[in-house]
């Protein structure tokens, strides 16, 4: 008798949530993304479903980068002032399958640009680059409460992935996203409780919105508490599979963010021989971080320099390779 | 704890003046109130006082279906009315029940395998109701053994160990416990189990209180479900509080309305 082989079976699945609009839709992206979706744990296709390919975005800001390492500020230097003209090489030339625009020229510390200067902006993003957007804020909750609304309903039906609702702080993303069909980003502090709570606040304002969340459970970088963000999103990720439906999103991860502000990204080798090549180890550093984080069900990885980008994308390939029996 | 939802039957008033009178509106209502309420089954039984079972039974399925997605619980000592309940449930029904008496499980475990369904296995037999444990698990290990043999998967089996009114066998309580905890090791993947909830307060002046408590320590000895009062609010947030301390949900603040709202 052939042995047979034990396999876990779950009740319920994480929502797929599309991202972007075509013209069919009321938008003008060239295709829409879908995420999450998934019957099982990641890549483990011999016990369920991992329908859509874990997707990455790379980020953009509308300020030159002054604080990025020389190696990552390269990438982009003949574009890092025109941000459409930085999405289209990301796109075109990096491969990104989204683009995560980012408005740091709103910051009051840093130029508190009006909101019709980041609409400017976000419509020659979006006739740049067909991909569908991420938009954040400039991290700032009192500015970004007053130019998220505007943002929302200067690219009404373009189903944005906005960013970001808080606990404390979920409303006006949230009534954004409902009032001009856009989707939310839910941000929790590596807290399960509250990223459940949360999604339960904003399904409260409008229920169809429970389709267009996607958490952002906040992560660290690898050496500075991974296995804390780790571990949360795979509680979420298992309770999502046994039918919890407040924790069954799919799940974003700011990784870029995260590591090119760490001293492994950043100190060069003259400084610290032992470590080696700053650029090669930044790089290494940025893509090790997400793809440990794609175990643990990352659905969106939100980066920036294209070598980490390209290493991750082949890992991806491999990883979304059939390996049932 | 899965609440099956005990309103939908013929010992109560309304329901029965329904079925009489073919008025699916009480019905309906119950079920929506049960379903809102966060029960997961909808228990269906004509009730003692209706003359043709089979043909009462076959309707209060089809108008409870027309009010809620919930899957049934088919509850009736007459096999006939069952099996023409199971024949117009949509979904896969539960039947409510059968004793470890070697005619009663050939029947029923036959119609389990026919339409699916899962099965509410009493641990009772010809000389009725065992006093302890170990004579309970007994009996439970019978209908495990029979529905294995009627290539029933386990975890569709829920075993009742029987829970007698608190003011006259208080010896069962601790019996009831022990027997839920013993079930959980008699196979791999072990039965499901389940109480009918409000025996054990029969005849007491404090229900309700008695009811939650006693389900939130079965819980805690591997009570799956229980056919209850799904509009007993205090019962409802203790069975969600249970289940947050025995980390069978993950906890948020609003944690009572997820788990009213989890099969909406």
């Amino acid at each position: 008798m052939a042995v047979e082989i034990y396999k876990e079976k779950y009740r319920s699945q994480v929502r797929e949530v599309v991202l972007g609009a075509t013209s069919a839709d009321g938008g003008t992206r060239s295709h829409t993304i879908k995420v999450g979706g998934e019957t099982a744990l990641p890549f483990l296709h011999f016990e369920g479903e991992n329908p859509n390919r874990p997707v990455i975005a790379m980020e953009v800001w509308d300020i030159v980068p002054e604080d990025w390492p020389a190696n990552l500020k390269a990438c982009f230097e003949d574009v890092y002032n025109d941000a459409a003209a930085w999405a289209k090489k990301c796109v075109e030339e990096y491969g990104a399958d989204m683009i995560a625009l980012r408005f740091k020229s709103a910051d009051p510390d840093i130029k508190d640009a009006p909101v019709e200067e980041c609409i400017v902006t976000l419509k020659k993003v979006l006739a740049a680059v067909g991909v569908p957007l991420i938009v954040y804020g400039c991290g700032k909750a009192e500015k970004d409460n007053t130019i998220m609304g505007p943002l929302a309903e200067a690219a009404e039906g373009e189903n944005l992935l906005l960013g970001v609702a808080e606990q404390d702080n979920y409303k006006s993303v949230a009534s954004a996203a409902m009032a001009y069909k856009h989707s939310v980003i839910a941000q929790s502090p590596i807290d399960i409780n509250i990223a459940k709570q949360l999604n339960i606040l904003i399904s409260e304002m409008s229920t169809p919105l429970l389709d267009r969340i996607v958490i952002d459970p906040t992560i660290a970088a690898l050496g500075y508490g991974i296995e804390y963000s780790y571990s949360i999103m795979e509680r979420a990720r298992f309770g999502a599979l046994n039918g919890d439906r407040m924790l069954a999103m799919p799940m974003i991860g700011n990784v870029g963010h995260e590591v090119w502000s760490k001293k492994e990204a950043i100190i060069s080798a003259e400084e610290q021989p032992g470590w080696g090549d700053q650029a090669e180890r930044s790089m290494a550093w940025e893509a090790t971080t997400a793809m440990a984080l794609l175990q643990a069900g990352m659905d969106i990885l939100v980066m920036r320099h294209p070598g980490a980008v390209k290493l991750v994308k082949q890992s991806i390939d491999e990883l979304m390779q059939d390996n049932s029996y | 704890m899965i609440i099956i939802g005990e309103r939908i039957n013929g010992m109560f008033r309304d329901i029965a003046k329904a079925i009489r009178e073919k008025d699916p509106r009480p019905v309906q209502e119950w079920a929506r109130k049960q379903e809102a309420m966060g029960a997961g089954y909808l228990d269906i039984n004509v009730g003692p006082a209706v003359a043709d079972r089979v043909s009462a039974m076959k309707w209060l399925v089809e108008v409870t279906q027309e009010a809620s997605k919930l899957p049934l619980c088919l509850d009736s000592t007459d096999y006939d009315a069952i099996e023409a309940g199971l024949e117009v449930c949509k979904r896969p029904a539960m039947i409510n029940s059968v004793p470890a008496i070697q005619e009663k499980m050939d029947r029923v475990f036959t119609m389990a395998a026919k339409y699916d369904a899962e099965v509410i296995g009493l641990a009772m037999n010809e000389a009725g109701i065992p006093k302890d444990a170990e004579s309970r698990v007994a009996l439970a290990m019978e209908l495990v053994a029979n529905c294995d043999a009627y290539g029933i998967p386990i975890d569709k089996l829920y075993i009742d160990p029987l829970a007698l009114p608190c003011n006259v066998g208080q010896d069962h309580g601790p019996e009831v416990f022990e027997t839920l905890r013993q079930i959980k090791l008699l196979s791999d993947p072990p039965p499901k189990t389940t109480v009918g909830l409000s025996n054990i307060s029969q005849g007491t002046k404090n229900r309700e209180l008695i009811n939650r408590i006693f389900a939130v320590m079965a819980m805690a000895c591997g009570l799956d479900s229980a056919i209850c009062d799904a509009c007993d609010e205090e019962l409802v947030a203790a069975v969600a509080t249970a289940r947050i301390l025995l980390n069978k949900d993950i906890y948020c603040d609003s944690y009572v309305d997820v788990f009213k709202s989890q099969n909406q």
